[in-house]
């Protein structure tokens, strides 16, 4: 069983410390994807894991074997690269079996696995290439043959779709999807790209300046982000989020004035707040309706099925995402109100979300959406 | 029209600009080279007046002598030894400090060092270190009495001659492996490492075939200066002995030449030597035109 246990790993460049400490337990058969903004050590610590970098305090272990001071080749994963490294100067049947040469497994063999692999990412014709001569998508599925040849206890992946264009970049995930459930081992896949994240993760880890923010489902990290940074970082566009003014049990009084009611907000705590909402998840209402509130609309962003109506709220920017059908002009106001299930409350200072534990999901779709 | 090309209006003043260069390689060069061939063709004869044509003769002479042909021997082995010796030792410090980057171009500056010092200067180091009763090597013989003498033992001044040449090539070698090294992207030689080859295999199955233009620029590089400026080297240690065994090429043309005061002999065994370093850059040239590229 290909269980990776990691425990206060920390990873430090000079003397600038990347990974902050880090605790993660990835399951075997577990497709988990490390999201995080550029720079956050992302690669730094799925490298750790590969044995490519040193691990400065911790320790990671895979399948029960602390790997600290194993060689990469002794922990039994394989990597795929964002820039594929393929070798030049071997053609592509060489480059899948290399490793196979290594373990000294002889040519008839080799050649054998080399078809067999080659079969199942439809790379057959291309098999005494160079890959100097193939397409984007083609050196990326013998990046990933390489990788698969050896049929590894874990695979990891360093942002592999990132060079490929958007089309192929849907195809190759599904591909990978599939591939992870037919091998059966564990996969840890690093990416900046949520949509990518969202769509292949079995679990989410949202990490953040060498820190894990959250851990959890796609769904969960979505709908009750951990953190401030969670919440600004998951979702397109990124939820709204406004200074509260103060605050009681069960009720929140935003800047302005405009009072909010959270039942499910019981203890409140000294610091500052913060609520955000999605701009998906605000509904529209009907001028006059008690506690609506008021926004003046600057521009629109037409989208095709929907569009995103920017304002100003509370201070601060504002976008509200509208269906289709709605219309909207710059110029005109925008009344709407906040489901109490949408809400979600953060401690200003530490960034943690405070909440009762019920969740914040299941829009109402039913609710009135009108124009004013 | 190359747009990087800087081009001269004024050709008098173009020409101007190259005319102390022109007249440096035309004094320092082809006038002595011209001068050779005249001589190699020639002989003086034996009581004065006009030199004689002689056509072929010179170089009839020198192929026929035994001697030569041991000086071609001993300059081969010269060439083959130092040029392994120095390259490996290159290339071993320089995936050394191709692993560990911190600082490395303050080691490119101090590994150049040995290249800029001439050869004789070298050559005196060498003397004196290896020197078989005070040299720091003494100690070999303190303990094996005999073991080490190259005023006496053929074999230890080859030894001699060639660990001072390869010490002063290694410098070049290293900076030249390095900068190929350091070209390789390096998570290629981390995909090596995933698949599982250990720092020796990588070397041979990736990283010198990607570097492989440098290689043989550097084989040839090296071989063509063990012919050409071991010249020092030999004069200050071992002076071609003992009984010949360090005698090469360049060494004993000019012995020929200057000791045994045979000027045509001298100039047709150089024109000899010219013919393999002019063969020996040809190949280089075929070898750094053709470069391959992988990308
Ligand atoms: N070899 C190195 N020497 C010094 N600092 C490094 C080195 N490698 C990475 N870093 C630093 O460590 C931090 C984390 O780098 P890492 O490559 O893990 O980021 P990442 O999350 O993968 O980002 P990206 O999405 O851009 O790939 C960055 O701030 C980076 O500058
Ligand atoms: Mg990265």
């Amino acid at each position: 069983m290909a269980d990776i246990l990691i425990r206060s790993v920390v990873k430090s460049y000079g003397r600038t410390k990347v990974v902050h400490g880090i605790d993660l337990d990835i399951l075997h058969g577990d497709f988990v994807v490390i999201l995080g903004p550029s720079g956050c050590g992302k690669s730094t610590l799925l490298r750790m894991i590969a044995g490519l970098e040193e691990i400065d305090a911790g320790e990671i272990a895979i399948a029960g074997r602390v790997v600290n001071e194993l060689e990469p080749r002794e922990r039994g994963c394989a990597m795929v690269f964002q820039n594929y490294a393929l070798y030049p100067h071997m053609s592509v049947a060489e480059n899948i079996g290399y490793s196979l040469k290594i373990m000294g497994i002889r040519k008839v063999e080799r050649l054998e696995r080399v078809t067999a692999v080659a079969r199942i990412v439809g790379l057959e014709e291309f098999l005494d290439r160079r890959p100097a001569q193939l397409s984007g998508g083609q050196r990326q599925r013998v990046a990933m043959a390489r990788a698969m040849i050896k049929e590894p206890q874990v695979f990891l992946f360093d942002e592999p779709l990132s060079n490929l264009d958007a089309k192929l970049r849907v195809q190759m995930r599904i591909e990978i999807r599939r591939l992870h459930r037919r091998l059966g081992g564990t996969s840890v896949f690093v990416t900046h790209d949520q949509v990518e994240a969202m769509t292949l993760a079995d679990k989410l880890v949202v990490m953040n300046a060498g820190r894990i923010e959250q851990v959890g489902t796609p769904k969960e990290v979505y709908h009750r982000p951990a953190s401030l940074f969670v919440a600004g970082f998951i979702g397109s566009p990124p939820m709204n989020i406004m200074k509260v003014g103060s605050a009681t049990p069960g009720l929140a009084r935003l800047a302005s004035g405009a009072t909010l009611q959270m039942p499910w907000l019981d203890t409140v705590p000294e610091s500052s707040l913060r609520l955000g909402i999605r701009p998906e998840d605000i509904e529209l209402v009907a001028p006059g309706t008690p506690g609506a509130m008021e926004m003046p609309v600057e521009f629109v962003e037409e989208l095709g099925a929907g569009h995103l109506v920017h304002g100003e709220f509370e201070g601060a920017e504002f976008v509200v995402a509208l269906p289709g059908a709605i219309e909207v002009v710059a110029g005109g106001r925008l009344h709407m109100c906040f489901p109490t299930e949408a809400l979600h409350m953060f401690d200003a200072v530490s960034g943690l979300r405070l909440d009762g534990g019920e969740k914040a999901s299941g829009l109402s779709s039913g609710a009135v959406r009108e124009f004013a | 029209m190359s747009g990087k090309r800087v081009t001269f209006k004024n050709l008098w003043l173009a020409i101007l600009l190259i005319l102390p260069q022109l007249f440096l390689v035309f004094t320092f060069f082809y006038w002595p080279a011209g001068e050779a061939l005249y001589w190699a063709f020639t002989l003086e004869p034996p009581f004065g007046g006009e030199q004689q044509w002689v056509g072929w003769q010179n170089f009839e002479t020198v192929f026929a002598d035994p001697l030569y042909w041991n000086s071609v021997k001993r300059s081969l082995l010269f060439a083959f030894s130092s040029t392994a010796l120095a390259m490996g030792i290159g290339l071993l410090l320089a995936s050394f400090v191709d692993r560990q980057l911190a600082g490395y171009k303050v080691y490119r500056f101090i590994y150049f060092w040995p290249y800029a010092v001439a050869a004789p200067a070298v050559g005196l180091a060498f003397r004196f270190i290896f020197a078989p009763d005070a040299g720091f090597v003494s100690a070999i013989n303190v303990w094996f009495p005999g073991l080490w003498n190259p005023a006496l033992d053929g074999f230890d001044a080859m030894v001699l001659i060639v660990l001072a040449n390869a010490w002063s090539m290694v410098a070049y070698n290293f900076i030249f492996f390095l900068a190929g090294l350091q070209s390789i992207p390096r998570s290629l030689v981390e995909a090596g490492a995933m698949d599982g080859a250990g720092a020796v295999r990588r070397m041979r199955d990736l990283q010198l075939p990607l570097i492989a233009p440098t290689f043989f620029f550097l084989i040839v590089i090296n071989i063509t200066d063990s012919f050409v400026n071991s010249f020092g080297i030999v004069d200050i240690t071992t002076g071609g002995g003992p009984a010949r065994a360090t005698d090469l090429m360049v060494f004993k043309i000019y012995s020929d030449g200057f000791k045994g005061k045979d000027y045509s002999l001298a100039a047709a065994q150089s024109l000899v030597l010219m013919l393999m370093v002019c063969a020996l850059t040809f190949i280089q040239f075929r070898f750094v035109e053709r470069r391959v590229h992988y990308s």
